[in-house]
């Protein structure tokens, strides 16, 4: 199947799951990660159920986040 | 690896800081990467669902609609920014254990001198920090 990941053209042999895209995509912490499929973010509990279909557009992010106070300052 | 960042970025990087002052900004930063030179072409200034002094979350739905922006302009995702409004521009230990992506560059600019300090890092394995030479370049 072909599908875009991060707007980038790829091809899998077989439909894959998110989790087994993620994981094909070297993503170490899926849990994470956010998805969006067809232009709708994804719930986490669907990751490993839901599967990628041919001309499928996925996206997937980090979280991002911090802060400034540690405690150490 | 050196980071080339235009004036007129920092100094939109700066004013975003000081703006939600004493909160923390907190953004994403667009350009171009070669082996060795990175060019920050663009700033952009997101939410800090936090709304917080002492933490930033960016929102995801807002990330994936500024990196397709992004995409579309040709650039790539290089890192993100976020301010640190009275500590030193240095990631801290929650900065730390939040950089689940070791491929991008974490700028921090902190606010608590009188002039703004900004700077540039990568963190691996959450824990493991390299600063990164930053040049502030004329336009």
């Amino acid at each position: 199947m072909k599908i875009q990941v991060n707007g980038k053209k790829v091809e899998y042999e077989n439909e894959l799951t998110v989790k087994e895209l993620l994981k094909e995509e070297d993503v170490d912490m899926p849990e994470m990660v956010s998805v969006e499929l067809n232009g709708e973010i994804l719930a986490k509990d669907k990751f490993d159920s839901q599967l990628i279909k041919d001309g499928d557009q996925v996206e997937f992010l980090y979280f991002m986040g911090g802060g400034s106070n540690d405690g150490l300052h | 690896m050196i980071i080339n960042l235009a004036k007129s970025s920092y100094e939109k990087l700066v004013e975003d800081a000081k703006e939600r002052f004493p909160k923390e900004a907190c953004g994403l930063v667009a350009g171009t990467k070669e082996e060795k030179v990175v060019e920050v072409k663009e700033v952009v200034p997101m939410t800090n669902l936090d709304d917080s002094a002492e933490h930033f979350t960016l929102d995801p739905q807002e990330q994936f609609k500024v990196a397709k922006e992004i995409r579309k302009q040709g650039y790539e995702l290089l890192g993100n920014y976020h301010s640190h409004p009275f500590t030193p521009a240095r990631p801290s230990a929650e900065d730390k254990k939040l950089a689940y992506n070791e491929e991008l560059i974490y700028f921090i600019i902190s606010l608590a001198e009188s002039e703004p300090i900004l700077k540039a890092f990568k963190i691996e394995e959450q824990e493991l920090v390299s600063e990164l030479e930053l040049q502030i370049e004329n336009n």
